[in-house]
Formats: structure tokens, sequence, C-alpha cells
């Protein structure tokens, strides 16, 4: 019951941020699905990756994100493009796709393919911990890995720029 | 913990009741500390040693114009200030007070006071957005910058803790300090929580989202009347909230010989705030670039430090 009730939200939340022509109001939308999100995980079983998809996703990246859109200054005239470039003719494509992916996703859960979610089993931190560095600890490293090439990536992009702007002194 | 529902929601409203009884007193409070440390009076006119000045603000606010801008982004304008009051708010449910006062018992209560306090970014960041004003938009870029550069670190200092309980649940990390309290093995620990703590409720001196004397008022510029009141009481409850956090990581929580556990809690949360009013009446505010230097140069290598030395050392004892 409360599960329904909280993907109803998810899904309510999701599907205004695609249909929300301000973009910071969409964002706002989407880290309310965010948090949606982050319940269920906690209802099924798996507090430790409620907290982190409300610590890491909802309060870091999407507060890094919002930080970016405020800075672009968009107001009604990005709100008038926004409505333009929804009309209902672009629909037909990204909607036809979804449509597919819907059935699919209705004859698998028709056919009962899928796990059975009844059956609770409680993931503490201490299991995630361990799942992570010792079956996982491959994609671990490898994600590690693609953290530090961003980190170099973008220390070297904005160095770069202050070699240009070599007139204005301390300009970080 | 009582199971029998009086006794839940006498604790949920309690615990509500008293964190804004509080949050309101320091307003009159952190004035008579500061005016008392910088010799002058301070508050003192409004009803016995001016603990009515509480009272008289509070009326004050309410028959304030809620003013609204014209130009602003009106929904999260209004949205704004209570995302910090209800994250802080929220973060008081996991806080154990004493044995038998605390809201819920929570597995990753830690984690889940993290959570609320990067839930609270929100209000600064959205409210210097809504108010579509250049002062605003500057501290909400800073309080933005700020406060996810030092989550980063507020959250590796409080590793050590947990390493050395073995748990994320805050019972049980006070259950772990019977015999000493972690501020003695955890003391970098500790001073570096404390510094991120003062950033991340954004008080002096670590306010730069509200520098006066640069951006005006900074992101609650453009509030006024019980809006930008809950802004305020949403500092002070975060002020609150990490002192009694400190109290439960470091201090031993409810632990301590003759008085009651509820006392000796409040008694040590009390004393934190008193130093957070202290830092305030002391310390200058830095530069902005000085800030983020001290938290990514300084402040992460010496956690990442504390984290490596702290496992050393117990893979060791064991």
């Amino acid at each position: 019951m409360y599960f329904y009730l909280t993907a109803l939200v998810a899904i309510a939340s999701t599907t205004m941020v695609i249909f929300n022509r301000n973009a910071v109001h969409a964002l706002l939308y989407l880290v309310v699905s965010l948090l949606a999100v982050a319940v269920i995980f906690y209802q099924f079983g798996a507090p430790f990756a409620a907290a982190l998809e409300v610590i890491v996703y909802a309060g870091a990246i999407m507060v890094l994100i919002v930080f970016v859109i405020m800075m672009l200054n968009q107001g009604d005239k990005a709100v008038a493009q926004e409505s333009q470039w929804l009309r209902p003719g672009i629909w037909w494509g990204p909607g036809l796709l979804s449509a597919i992916l819907l059935l699919q996703l209705v004859f698998m859960l028709r056919g009962g393919q899928t796990a059975d979610s009844t059956a609770l089993h409680y993931v503490g931190p201490k299991e995630v911990g361990i799942a992570l560095f010792s079956r996982y600890i491959l994609a671990v490293e490898l994600a590690s890995m693609l953290l530090l090439a961003g980190l170099v990536g973008a220390f070297h992009l904005a160095r770069q720029k202050r070699r240009e702007e070599s007139g204005v002194q301390d300009a970080d | 913990m009582n199971t029998s529902p009086w006794a839940a929601l006498l604790n949920i409203f309690g615990v509500l009741l008293v964190a804004v009884l509080l949050a309101a007193l320091l307003t009159w409070g952190e004035r008579r500390l500061l005016g008392f440390w910088q010799d002058r009076p301070g508050p003192n006119r409004v009803g016995p040693f001016g603990t009515l000045q509480v009272v008289a603000d509070m009326i004050k606010l309410f028959f304030k114009e809620d003013f609204v801008p014209r130009f602003a982004d009106i929904p999260v304008f209004v949205l704004a200030p209570t995302v910090v009051m209800a994250a802080m708010l929220l973060g008081f449910a996991v806080i154990p007070v004493s044995p038998a006062i605390g809201v819920i018992d929570l597995n990753v209560g830690l984690l889940f006071f993290l959570a609320m306090s990067s839930m609270a970014v929100y209000s600064v960041v959205l409210g210097g957005y809504a108010s579509n004003n250049k002062y605003a938009l500057l501290g909400g870029l800073r309080a933005a910058a700020q406060t996810v550069s030092y989550e980063v670190f507020m959250g590796l200092s409080l590793m050590g803790v947990v390493m050395m309980s073995g748990s994320f649940n805050l019972r049980e990390i006070v259950q772990a300090q019977e015999n000493t309290w972690f501020v003695l093995p955890q003391f970098i620990g500790f001073l570096v929580f404390f510094i991120a703590g003062i950033a991340e409720s954004h008080r002096l001196p670590f306010d730069l989202p509200e520098a006066e004397h640069e951006l005006t008022a900074g992101f609650h510029t453009e509030y006024s009347g019980m809006k930008f009141g809950m802004f305020f009481v949403g500092e002070y409850l975060s002020v609150i909230l990490i002192s009694a956090l400190i109290t439960t990581l470091f201090l031993g929580g409810w632990l301590g010989p003759w008085l009651p556990p509820v006392v000796w809690f409040l008694l040590k949360t009390s004393v934190l705030i008193a130093l957070f009013i202290l830092l305030r009446a002391a310390l200058p505010r830095p530069r902005y670039d000085q800030l983020m230097h001290f938290g990514w140069k300084f402040m992460l290598p010496l956690s990442l430090a504390n984290l490596l030395i702290t496992a050393g050392v117990l893979l060791w004892i064991q």
C-alpha cells in the first residue's frame, strides 16, 4: 500500500520533470522523484542505498546541477523556447519507443518473469560494504578510475582557462 | 524505547517542541552572550533579563508585510524557507537524547542526519535563485559551493567514529563510549566535524553566503516577515542539531555520573552551542577563496589521514 503511494509520487514527479517548461522547476520535481525512490529503497529493506540516494543524488549532484542552471539565468524567454520545443508533433518518436518498452514490461509482468517482491531481505551497510569489496571489487576499481580521469580532466580544463586570462590575478 | 502510542507521540512532539523553543530562545541567548563577550548589555529591556525579547521579535515578524517581489519565481520563493526548517526538524528525529527519549532508533541514523543536512542546502540555493536578485544569487552560489565541498569531509570525519563503534546507529555509538568518549581517540575527527558543522550551518566565521558588507544579506535579501524568520530559526536549529550530534558522537551523549541522562545531554549540548556563539564573537570572516582553499587543501587531506590512521590502528589492535 505504502509502496504504491510512493511509486505514484515518483511517477507523477518524473512526468512533471519531462513536461515542465521551467528548467529549475523541472529539476525540483526530479529531486522529489529521487526522494521517492529513496523511500522505496527503504521500504524494501535497503536503508543504506536509500541514505546514499539522498546524500549523493538529491543532496550533492542535483545541487550542482541546480547551481549550473541558476547561473544560466533562464527567464521567460527560455520558458517560451521550451514550450515551442514541446509541440505535440515532436512527441511521436519518443512516445512510440517508450510504448514498445512499456509493452515489453507488461508482457514480462504477465509472464511472471519477475522476482518475488514480497520476499524482503534486509541489506544493511555492512552487507553492502562486504559485497562491494569482494564480489564487485573490479567494478569499484573501474568506477574509481573513471572518477579519477574525470577529476584530472576537470582540473586540466580549469587550468587552461586560467592561463589564458593571465592578466587576472588569483582568478579562482 | 517505549512502544505505547501515547509515549511515542509524547516523544515526537516533545522533541519537536523543545527543538523549536530552544531555537527561538537562542535568538535572545545569542545576542545576550555576544553582548556579554563584547562588553555591552545586549537586549535586556523586555521582561526579566530581556527573556521576553523572543516574544517581541515574533510579534514584530508576524506583523511585518509579507512581501513577495514581483520579479521573483513565486512558488520556489515560498518553498525555499520551509526546506531548511523541515530538513533540520527531521534531523532531530534520530538524535538519542536519553535512553528513553528519542523519536526513532534508525539503523542508519548517522547517514540519515547527513542526508537531511545535505537537503537543507536547497533552502539557501533556491532562496538565492528565486529572489531573482544579483546579491541573492551570489549568496546562493557561494552557499552551494561551500556546503557541497564541506559536506565531503563532514561525512569523512565521522567515519572514524563509525569504525570505532562499528555501527551507524547513534544509540550504539553512545553505548560504545561507555569507557572513553570518542573525543579523545578521534580528536582530529571532532575538530574537522566541528568546523564542517559551522560551514554547514553557515554561521560566522563561515557565513559568506550572507556576508552583509559585500552582499547586503545574501540569499535572504528579498525575504521579510516570517519567511525571513524561518531562515533564521532554521539556522539556529542547525546549530542546535550539530551541537547535539557532536555531543552524541564525540562527547558520550547522555553518559555521565550522578545527574540524570537528559540533563547531561542538554548540558553538553548547551556548552557546544555557547562555543558556536563564542567563535562568532571572536573570529573574523575569511575571504571566499581562502575558505575554499582551506576546505579542499587542508581539511580534506586531514580527514583522509585521520581515516587511514584510525583504520590502521584498529587493524593493529585486532
